[in-house]
């Protein structure tokens, strides 16, 4: 059961091989036996998931039950839970017990899921490593003196080593599609606007996307398909109607061995010059050789502005959190300062105690840049930058269906080993951030490992709209390939 | 460029961030290394460029002028720090 996919879970709960109860039991346990090494939970919900696993049971009797109703998930500590802590990996919250739910968590639990509890990650979202949450850092089940990636760091982490079959990310600049290629599962994150966004603790609100994690590409497709849907509470929610993404992934009739006759994948020069390591290269280069196996054309395709991403998302992002993160200021809720003087020393002393280093550098970074005089020179500029880069892609995915390339140009790191120069953090996330300025849906599927066991990941970027076409081309090459089944030593999986 | 220490303390208080000399000798140094990065933007000539302030072109939805929210006024201040007969307290504003 622990390794099953989110299909045969659903037949084995139709079945009656295993109740829902018992399955969150099955997870609440491995939970439980391994989170003190691995740390991907900052809450575990027993009570409140048995308690929704004993509703999900009641509804399959009755012969009521969805592809996701009695299915064990966790949710990325950044979506508001009713009644249980949310703390965005930050001290700020760190007694913050959600007064509603997050329209994804309305979604999840409507549709029968059972939430086992909500997983760590860098805070307020911010970081590529996980090393910056208020809770510690997760820890790679493939090598746990590595990181898992971030910001999503807890969700990957409990995905890979099968604490939960699924978990909810949010991906910003790379924060699902990394930690995903770091642990070897699948994540996706969709077209800006088809997620919502309320109830999701803020970030970059232009940039914020929520996202699903699976160990394939089919179960991110389950997952994603109860996420997505118009909520007008979203200011820039896209009124679509909800997308059943696992039946997209259905092969073409007659297809045969060719399943991917016809599509053409476009390659970046940009991506696939130096940066890369090698273990990566040729990781990346044996999954387009598969690629071109099932029946794809490869294309060259270019993408100038890339290089500018980096640049203009920590203008854009900063700013927009600098923005954000102001409601924090100890009046309403979140942590207030013990000692304090007038109301503006209370402001102060509560956020300079509440925010950890990280944060506060992209707080003060954000408000210099949209500081008077300067606004012209760089938010501005750096909106420019993001119109030159979304148009780089227009002309791309003109020229083809999908872009692939790695994922990230190296595999996880060792804790620490960034050291203490945040730059060398911020440049990891170079093949990622790209697509959130463009607001392009992005997946991530495993495609190998590096030195010392650790997984490498190959993204691919769609058109607007083009989640499906990214999850059945990751599903064609999951049929052929089993890097996605390989499991951590760590959890005895 | 690189930041003073006044500045990086203007920058400090418009953020209602309560910072230490020390702490604003170590910060001016990181972010010096952050602008050094976001710098590089400033090479590429942008004339005439319509900056994209986001990624789909929404006009603003409205809705209809009633009232749609409930009192939760009660489940709200059970989490702020201190509240009082139903307000929020904050240190005296006016003398």
């Amino acid at each position: 059961m622990i390794n099953a996919s989110l299909t045969a879970l659903r037949r084995a709960l139709d079945d009656k091989q295993i109740s829902s109860v018992e399955l969150a039991g099955l997870f609440l346990d491995r939970i439980e036996a391994h989170n003190p090494v691995l740390n991907a939970f900052i809450t575990i919900d027993r009570d409140g998931a048995l308690a929704a696993a004993g509703d999900a049971d009641a509804r399959i009797a009755r012969g009521a039950a969805g592809p996701l109703t009695g299915i064990p998930l966790a949710h990325k500590d950044v979506f508001c839970t009713e009644g249980v802590l949310t703390t965005c990996g930050s001290k700020m919250l760190a007694n913050f017990v959600s007064p509603y739910d997050a329209h994804v968590v309305t979604l999840i639990k409507a549709a029968g899921a059972v939430s086992l509890g909500k997983t760590n990650m860098d805070e307020f979202a911010m970081g590529s490593s996980n090393e910056n949450s208020h809770f510690g850092p997760a820890r790679n089940p493939w090598n746990t003196a590595h990181v898992p990636g971030g910001s999503s760091g807890g969700s990957a982490a409990a995905v890979a080593s099968r604490l939960v079959p699924i978990a909810t990310g949010t991906d910003t600049g790379g924060s699902v599609r990394q930690p995903a290629a770091f642990t070897g599962v699948t994540g996706i994150k969709p077209t800006y606007g088809v997620v919502s966004r309320y109830g999701m603790i803020a970030y970059a609100s232009s940039l914020d996307q929520g996202g699903a994690f699976g160990a394939s590409a089919e179960d991110c497709a389950l997952l994603l398909s109860a996420m997505t849907g118009f909520d007008a509470r979203d200011s820039t929610s896209l009124e679509r109607p909800p997308q059943d993404y696992a039946a997209a992934l259905a092969p073409v009739a007659g297809a045969g061995d060719k399943p991917l006759a016809g599509l053409r994948i476009g390659l970046p020069r940009e991506f696939f010059a130096e940066g890369m390591s090698d273990e990566v290269r040729a990781a990346v280069d044996a999954a387009l050789d598969q690629y071109r196996a099932l029946g794809a054309t490869t294309v060259e395709v270019s993408l100038p502005n890339a290089k500018l991403a980096i640049p203009a998302y920590y203008v854009i992002a900063p700013a927009e959190a600098s923005s954000n993160l102001s409601r924090f200021d100890g009046v309403r809720y979140g942590h207030r300062a013990a000692d304090y003087g007038d109301l503006n020393d209370m402001y102060c002393k509560s956020r300079a105690e509440g925010f950890g280093a990280e944060v506060k550098r992209r707080i003060l970074v954000g408000t210099y840049v949209l500081s008077h005089g300067y606004y012209d020179a760089y938010y501005l500029q750096a909106q420019k930058l993001r119109r030159l880069i979304a148009e780089d892609f227009r002309r791309a995915l003109g020229e083809c269906d999908v872009i692939a390339g790695p994922t990230t140009p190296t595999t996880a790191w060792a804790l620490g080993a960034m050291g203490d120069d945040p730059v060398q953090m911020y440049l990891a996330d170079i093949y990622t951030i790209a697509v959130n300025l463009a607001g392009l849906p992005g997946l991530s599927h495993p495609c190998g490992f590096g030195a010392g066991s650790l997984p490498i990941g190959l993204q691919l970027i769609g058109n607007y709209f083009a989640e499906g076409t990214l999850l059945a081309t990751a599903h064609q090459y999951q049929q052929a390939t089993d890097w996605h089944q390989r499991r951590p030593a760590v959890a005895g999986v | 460029m690189s930041l003073s220490n006044e500045q990086v303390g203007r920058i400090a208080r418009l953020s209602r961030l309560a910072i230490s000399e020390t702490e604003i000798d170590v910060t001016r140094t990181k972010l010096d290394g952050i602008f050094a990065l976001i710098e590089q933007m400033q090479a590429v000539d942008t004339a005439g460029i319509e900056p994209m302030s986001h990624p789909q072109e929404l006009a603003t939805r409205l809705r209809d002028d009633v009232v749609t929210e409930t009192d939760r006024r009660a489940a709200f201040q059970a989490i702020a720090p201190q509240t009082e007969a139903g307000l929020y307290l904050v240190p005296k504003v006016i003398e």
